[in-house]
């Protein structure tokens, strides 16, 4: 789960790391009290940041106004001016790819000023089953870019599992930052504390890009990215409140709620799959067929009537949606059950209204496949039945053809 | 002969009075995998389908001399579960739940390497020897005794591959489920290991997807130690970047994981690479002549 650059601030101020001072804005009145308060707390220089879960925000820009997504203000009045043209306007990055995302939250914080600026991330290393902890002294850049280019500018520390980071771990990381002083001691307390977040939220990213030193020797985070394990958001009810359902696809969500899994791409074939794995081969057939996957659908280990009929609900929601293929590997599931269940789906009213121009492909395997195949031959709807993986994929290519 | 598991294996079942556990020691019985017990914490000294129920793990090992567990624990206990049986001395340990914290597992993974246990999962469909032992949630019925490894991170996709395995006429020596978790206790290159140690293993499938880089390190590994032929697949050719594909473990991210870059270091280490999931088992008959 992603959560935005102000929650997440919010979230590393509760374990003491150190973050400008910052307030989140929902309308331009509320961000000009925002730099109204923080003027009065002494700041001289606003940075006013749109709030979209993506990156390059700072070198993104927005369509109608054609501002950036980060802007530094010298006045409150800037603050005004620069919300007006934020807010309500799409914002394109090169993370969000041409659509863009609306602007709808702003988060107002101190412009501090900057002696270095660093990278420091957290994440799962798979390779060795342990989390693993890396800085390096070229910050505010794409560590991808470093990584590939300049490996040995990378330096990083692993986790012991079972245990948390020991402090001789931060001190080589704070050394490796080239911090001195009362800056290393600041830089050790953040990376212990930041680890600490780490842990405690069941995170499975943690980005500071950039991690800044200030000129009084501050080590502040000034900006923040945060993914949260899905799987242990069940522990943690509080973070489930900051999920922001506006970022998210819309028939994604919808597809949630019927504990399907949905992703939607940009393709002209639908397909509904049971298995995760099997949904991505059966993606590629559709590709290798002549077509283009409509979407990633996963309707899991048990397809029932329930889970068909909301699945073809979610597909044909996509109006480039011209076949439909359901790929079913029934093994313990009766294939005949299940192609009883796609004949009662389609004939559902408001499914059978949308089909009527989509052939469909239905593709069973496993026990009783054979009485499932004769079941869809036998009916007079716009159903194809395949047996063969091979004879599925023919099936699309002659649909669309 | 077979891996992990077959005719000497004594499985306990933990979760066993549950739904899920219940309904799969039934499967797993029918086929004729030997089911010793089960553990449901509290429910010790019950019996449940014929078969004694106890408290832990350890006591599963003192009475019946369990020495391979299969999980059908709910996700927020289960690494707990894997834990229990490294500690009580399971050697091999099937983890099918799905849904594990991240967190839960690095732990559990570290407890079962320090006891020298073997791990299979989770997020798993387990592992079966056919026409000896079934432990898992696959439909036995598509397999078929034979000297075919195959190894796979998913569970559907596991049956499409067997399945058109059988229907040439190829049997299966064991066919191991790994799992489509980032942490998984036995990855490819582990399970081609097994493989390529077995004598009644001619040759090997491996089935992967986008995420991670187990299938190029099993690659290096198959380049430098097997003789064996090795077929391979890889899903999620058109998956797009930066998205999920139901697997915890299956994204592509920072440009890392695709499916060409993994399918490029399994054509380079002389392995061959099918092209589409329909023809993974004539493609394994053709190389066999």
């Amino acid at each position: 789960m992603n959560i935005h650059e102000y929650q997440a601030k919010e979230i590393l101020t509760q374990y003491g790391v150190a973050v400008p001072a910052g307030i989140p804005a929902f309308s331009v009145e509320e961000a000009v009290s925002a730099a109204e308060e923080l003027k009065a707390k002494g700041a001289t220089l606003f940075v006013l940041k749109a709030q979209i879960h993506a990156g390059g925000r700072g070198k993104g820009r927005t369509v109608k106004s054609g501002v950036r997504g980060v802007m530094l203000c010298k006045t409150v009045e800037e603050v005004k001016k620069g919300a007006e043209d934020l807010l309500g306007d799409t914002l394109v990055t090169i993370q969000t790819g041409d659509a863009g995302k609306q602007v709808q939250r702003l988060y107002v914080t101190d412009g501090v000023d900057i002696a270095h600026e660093f990278y420091l991330g957290i994440t799962l290393d798979r390779a060795k089953g342990q989390n693993v902890i890396m800085v390096s002294t070229e910050g505010g850049v794409e560590i991808e870019k470093v990584a590939e280019e300049t490996p040995e500018l990378i330096v990083k520390e692993w986790v012991e599992p079972g245990h948390t980071l020991y402090p001789n771990q931060a001190r080589r990381l704070a050394f490796a930052l080239g911090l001195e002083g009362d800056a290393f001691k600041k830089g050790v307390k953040f990376i212990m504390s930041l680890y600490q977040a780490f842990e405690a939220t069941d995170a499975s990213i943690f980005e500071i890009n950039p991690l800044v030193l200030t000129p009084d020797n501050d080590v502040i985070a000034l900006d923040a990215k945060i993914n949260f394990d899905s799987n242990a958001l069940f522990r943690h009810k509080e973070l489930l409140e900051l999920r922001d359902l506006s970022e998210e696809d819309a028939s994604e969500v919808e597809a949630g709620k019927f504990n399907l899994n949905y992703i939607k791409l940009d393709g002209n074939v639908g397909c509904m799959v049971n298995g995760a794995g099997l949904a991505m081969a059966t993606m590629d057939i559709i590709k290798l067929a002549g077509g283009d996957p409509a979407n990633f659908l996963d309707v899991g280990g048990t397809a029932n009537v329930e889970t068909v009929k909301n699945g073809f609900k979610i597909i044909l929601e996509d109006p480039n949606v011209k076949v439909i293929l359901i790929n079913i590997f029934g093994g313990i599931v009766r294939c005949d059950r299940v192609a009883n269940g796609v004949l009662e789906a389609v004939k559902d009213p408001e499914i059978a209204a949308k089909v009527a121009n989509v052939p469909i492909i239905v593709r069973l395997q496993g026990t009783n496949a054979e009485e499932a195949k004769e079941i869809i031959d036998n009916s007079d709807l716009n159903v194809v039945s395949a047996v063969l993986l091979k004879e599925a994929a023919a099936e699309v290519t002659k649909a669309l053809a | 002969m077979s891996v992990l598991v077959g005719k000497n294996t004594r499985l306990v079942v933990q979760g066993f009075t549950g739904k899920e556990g219940t309904f799969h020691a039934e499967q797993m019985i029918a086929y004729g995998t030997n089911v010793i017990g089960g553990v449901t914490p509290g429910k010790g000294g019950d019996k449940h389908l014929d078969r004694p129920v106890f408290n832990t793990v350890a006591d599963s090992v003192a009475n019946e001399g369990a020495n391979t567990s299969v999980i059908f624990v709910p996700p927020a206990f289960a690494g707990d579960a894997i834990i229990e049986s490294a500690l009580a001395g399971i050697d091999v340990i099937i983890c099918i739940t799905e849904g594990i914290p991240v967190k839960d597992m690095i732990a559990a993974k570290a407890v079962v390497d320090r006891c020298g246990a073997r791990l299979i999962g989770p997020n798993c469909p387990g592992v079966i020897t056919p026409g000896e032992a079934k432990i898992g949630i696959m439909p036995g019925m598509i397999f078929s005794p034979g000297s075919i490894g195959v190894i796979s991170r998913s569970g559907t996709l596991t049956y499409e591959a067997v399945d058109q395995l059988t229907k040439v006429g190829l049997g299966q020596s064991t066919a191991i489920g790994i799992g489509g978790d980032p942490v998984i206790g036995t990855k490819h290159k582990d399970a081609v290991k097994l493989f390529n140690e077995d004598p009644d293993t001619e040759a090997i499938i491996l089935i992967g997807e986008i995420g991670g880089t187990d299938e190029e390190d099993a690659a290096a590994y198959i380049k430098e130690h097997v003789k064996k032929p090795v077929v391979a697949f890889i899903a999620g050719r058109t998956a797009p970047p930066g998205r999920r594909m139901g697997h915890a473990g299956a994204i592509v991210s920072g440009g890392k994981g695709t499916a060409q870059e993994k399918m490029a270091a399994l054509t380079a280490a002389g392995i061959t690479v099918c092209e589409s999931p329909a023809v993974i088992g004539e493609t394994m008959k053709a190389l066999l002549g």
